[in-house]
């Protein structure tokens, strides 16, 4: 340990102001503070702090997608061998290291970009570089299909950090989920390229592994076959295991719920937000089916598309979401219905989360106004009786 | 059967080093400094020169805005001198104490046959009456507006904490003659903890006839004094009630109409997980740390010696005095020598977090009484950010009053927001625990104060 210190402390001068290297110093500090905990102590208020930092929780955020992103790489590999007709001779090494290069090129164009832009614009301002694009970054490739080019993952990465995040002010200013606006980016911008039946499954063989699929080749996701108007052919169990076409990390319901659980018991999501979120889905999905708007019963509008994914990942994050107690409740319901509304009354989105989640971040400052605004009138009235 | 108010919210951290309940005998080199700075939001003006001669009660300084607060010292002794730090602030006065001490006699009284006005006049002549504070602002307060009620929490319950039954013991009637006179001002509460031997003894020297008691029952910050403002009679606009959250102070008030003299010894504790025996010692206010300090600590390596508490305090040195309202000297490693690699995944089992991607839920639960100590150091243990998490500081405030919407509020300097958000009711120390649990580690504490000095400045 002694010795990682010592590397730091040497190469620090090199990085300081008329150093060499000083158009790398937010890189350095970067790196410095990834390998060793800061020795900063406090100079005012409270001798001790908590060990928790924002390091911390945004690394269990990434812990928490894992098993969605495994998941979703195997699945990759899973549907191409499927249409491919040879899933029978496929070892499971097979399936899940083709998926395993099919998906991470996204992750690592993902990364690239947005931490670039994030790295490049720490040093700018002169700050430290912060941490929120860990979880974007591993987001935005889990919730575009497959299908997607890379260069367009890129131009919406940065899009997104750009426009939606570094020009507000950085993590924790934001308004929009910088993950939510790169797929609404991709789906206004590119709408071939995310909605369809042609851009679930990988088609191509990566190294001599896989399949190439035949030009022409569709495969829908049961929401794509509802919004066409017939009935998925699938059971709730076979959607909630998630092997089926669909985004990449949004699939399997199961892996989902293993991410859902650290993040309920470490407390970093809130499970207010995301019990309500599923609450709202439930109730209006059951108004629709007893109004006969949709043939859907409730348990298999939770298992289809992102719902699941967006309840557990996107509509909890802190930034955009409520901050008073009582507002998540308010903020995760409104998701929620809203999401299955957009599904059911809407046949041109055949998924509607991304839309709930962009409109729950859009209302969440003004129902944190009507709580907040809530206790400053019993503050008045309470001075005003005396 | 006293009001019992039970709060959930909050933090009680467990550190190693609490202080054992056994008297520590010090010879004091008879060197002592009174630190405005310990008085908050007091301008001084220092009344006396080098080499003047005062008696313990005698005025050092006074509070430059209301010249009638004046500040006593503790000992009898000469001057040494005024030390003064940049654009000539005060930053304390020395004095050499005699070895015979001579206090000034203010005449004992009879605290029931005085109304509010002579106990204020009695308090203000014998230089204690700055060490009674204020809400709104949170500072030293002023005999120029009459508060509306007084609040007295005899409730220490910050980390480590110096124990105040431990401390009042044998001094009860001190403590109810202060609290008695104390009602002659105003309408007088009494916060108490759950101890119910403590509550029995207090209820029977009659404090429950001068004072309305109120018993707390939750964690960590139960016993702020703004804390139990806000559950029992929030500050509003315009409105000002005096608190006193060092229930020593009243025994200061009670000593003087009980004896006529200014006697500002108070009991300490010497504690955290660097004190080789962590143990209590009397000791004036002012009294310099060094002779208590002395071989007191492993000083091989980087310390902390904070003038108070982990929360609350602030950092001294070895040559430093005993604050005005201290009732611990916690002493804990600094940290900035460790070297802790790729902390923000490993499992870091030796350290305290609420946060249970930590271990400290599993280590410490809920059933479990004995509770695992920690080993606590200075380091902030992350980077600066914006605000990310949502409630961390609701959690640990337990007011009608939405923490993040009011730092905020703060820091954009907005005041009218402030306001409506009520500022007036806090005090930095309540948002301590904030402080310590905030993932963004920002420093809460700094930034209320400022807000509060602002406004002071604002509506004077």
């Amino acid at each position: 340990m002694k010795a990682i210190r010592n590397l730091f402390d040497k190469m620090r001068p090199s990085f300081e102001e008329n150093g060499k290297l000083h158009a790398f110093r937010s890189v350095f500090d970067g790196f410095e503070t990834f390998a060793l905990v800061p020795n900063d102590t406090s100079k005012s208020g409270v001798n001790i702090h908590d060990a928790i930092d924002s390091k911390r929780i945004m690394s269990m955020v990434v812990i928490a997608l894992m098993p969605a992103m495994l998941f979703g790489m195997y699945n990759i590999g899973y549907q191409n061998y499927l249409y491919a007709g040879t899933l029978a001779e496929a070892s499971f090494l097979e399936i899940f290291c083709y998926g395993f290069l099919a998906v991470l090129p996204k992750i690592l164009v993902s990364y690239i970009v947005g931490l670039g832009i994030e790295f490049a614009w720490a040093q700018w301002k002169g700050e430290e570089i912060q941490e929120g694009y860990l979880v974007s970054g591993i987001i935005i490739p889990l919730i575009v299909p497959i299908g997607c080019p890379l260069w367009m993952l890129a131009l919406a990465c940065a899009f997104s950090v750009i426009f939606c995040k570094e020009i507000f002010g950085g993590t924790g200013m934001n308004i929009f989920n910088p993950a939510i606006a790169a797929r609404m980016f991709l789906f206004f911008a590119y709408p071939s390229k995310m909605t369809g039946d042609t851009v679930w499954v990988a088609q191509d063989s990566i190294f001599g592994l896989g399949n190439t699929l035949p030009d022409g080749f569709t495969a829908a996701t049961p929401l794509g076959q509802v919004a066409q108007g017939t009935s998925p052919d699938l059971s709730v169990m076979e959607m909630a295991i998630g092997l089926i076409p669909g985004s990449i990390g949004e699939t399997s319901v199961i892996a989902i719920a293993i991410g859902a659980c650290l993040l309920l018991v470490t407390g970093i999501a809130s499970w207010r937000t995301m019990c309500s979120v599923f609450v709202g889905g439930i109730l209006m999905s059951v108004v629709f089916k007893q109004t006969g708007m949709t043939e859907l019963c409730w348990c298999q509008q939770m298992v289809m598309g992102g719902f699941a994914f967006g309840a557990v990942f996107m509509a909890t994050d802190p930034v955009t979401s409520c901050r008073t107690t009582t507002g998540q409740y308010i903020y995760g319901f409104i998701i929620g219905a809203m999401a299955i509304i957009i599904r059911v009354m809407n046949a041109g989105y055949p998924e509607g989360m991304m839309l709930a989640i962009f409109f729950g971040n859009m209302i969440a400052p003004t129902i944190d106004h009507f709580v907040v605004e809530r206790n400053i009138s019993k503050r008045l009235k309470r001075g005003g009786a005396k | 059967m006293a009001n019992v108010i039970k709060l959930s919210k909050g933090l009680d951290i467990h550190l190693q080093g609490a202080a054992e309940e056994k008297l520590i005998q010090l010879k004091s080199k008879g060197q002592f400094a009174l630190v405005p700075d310990d008085f908050e939001g007091v301008t001084p003006k220092v009344v006396v020169k080098a080499g003047d001669k005062v008696k313990a009660g005698d005025a050092l300084f006074v509070n430059k805005q209301y010249p009638e607060v004046k500040f006593a010292s503790p000992v009898s002794g000469t001057v040494r001198e005024v030390v003064r730090g940049e654009r000539r602030k005060v930053l304390c006065i020395r004095v050499d104490a005699d070895d015979r001490q001579e206090q000034v006699d203010y005449g004992k009284k009879d605290v029931s046959k005085m109304d509010g006005q002579a106990v204020i006049n009695a308090l203000l002549e014998a230089g204690i009456f700055g060490y009674i504070n204020q809400l709104p602002y949170a500072v030293s307060t002023n005999p120029s507006v009459m508060p509306k009620a007084i609040f007295v929490s005899a409730l220490r319950d910050k980390p480590l904490a110096c124990d105040f039954q431990y401390e009042v013991k044998g001094q009860e009637m001190d403590f109810v003659t202060g609290l008695m006179a104390l009602s002659k001002i105003a309408k007088t509460y009494l916060g108490l903890g759950i101890q119910p031997d403590f509550q029995a003894e207090i209820r029977k020297l009659g404090a429950d006839k001068v004072a309305e008691l109120t018993i707390f029952d939750g964690p960590c910050p139960a016993g702020n004094v703004g804390v139990q403002v806000n559950h029992l009679a929030p500050v509003n606009k315009g409105e000002v009630v005096w608190t006193i959250g060092d229930p020593t102070v009243v025994l200061f008030i009670g000593r003087l109409f009980n004896t006529g003299k200014v006697d500002l010894r108070r009991r300490v504790a010497l504690c955290g997980s660097e004190v080789k025996s962590p143990a209590y010692v009397d000791m004036l206010v002012g009294e310099e740390l060094s002779t208590l300090l002395a071989n007191s600590y492993d000083a091989s390596h980087s310390v902390r010696i904070i003038n108070g508490n982990v929360l609350t305090g602030r950092p001294t040195t070895k040559d430093g005095y005993l604050g005005a309202h201290t009732s611990e000297i916690t002493v804990i490693p600094e940290g900035d020598d460790a070297d802790e690699l790729l902390g923000w995944i490993l499992p870091r089992f030796s350290q305290f977090s609420v946060n249970r991607s930590y271990f400290s839920w599993l280590q410490n639960p809920w059933f479990c009484s004995k509770k695992k100590e920690y080993v606590a150091d200075a380091r902030i243990k992350g980077g600066e950010r914006h605000m990310i998490m949502s409630g961390e500081y609701d959690r640990v405030l337990p007011m009608d009053i939405y923490g993040e919407y009011l730092i905020k509020a703060i820091i954009a300097g907005d005041i009218d927001r402030q306001e409506a958000l009520g500022i007036y009711e806090v005090s930095p120390e309540d948002f301590a625990l904030a402080e310590f649990v905030d993932s963004s580690k920002l420093e809460l504490q700094r930034i209320v104060r400022e807000g509060l000095n602002i406004l002071r400045k604002e509506n004077a």
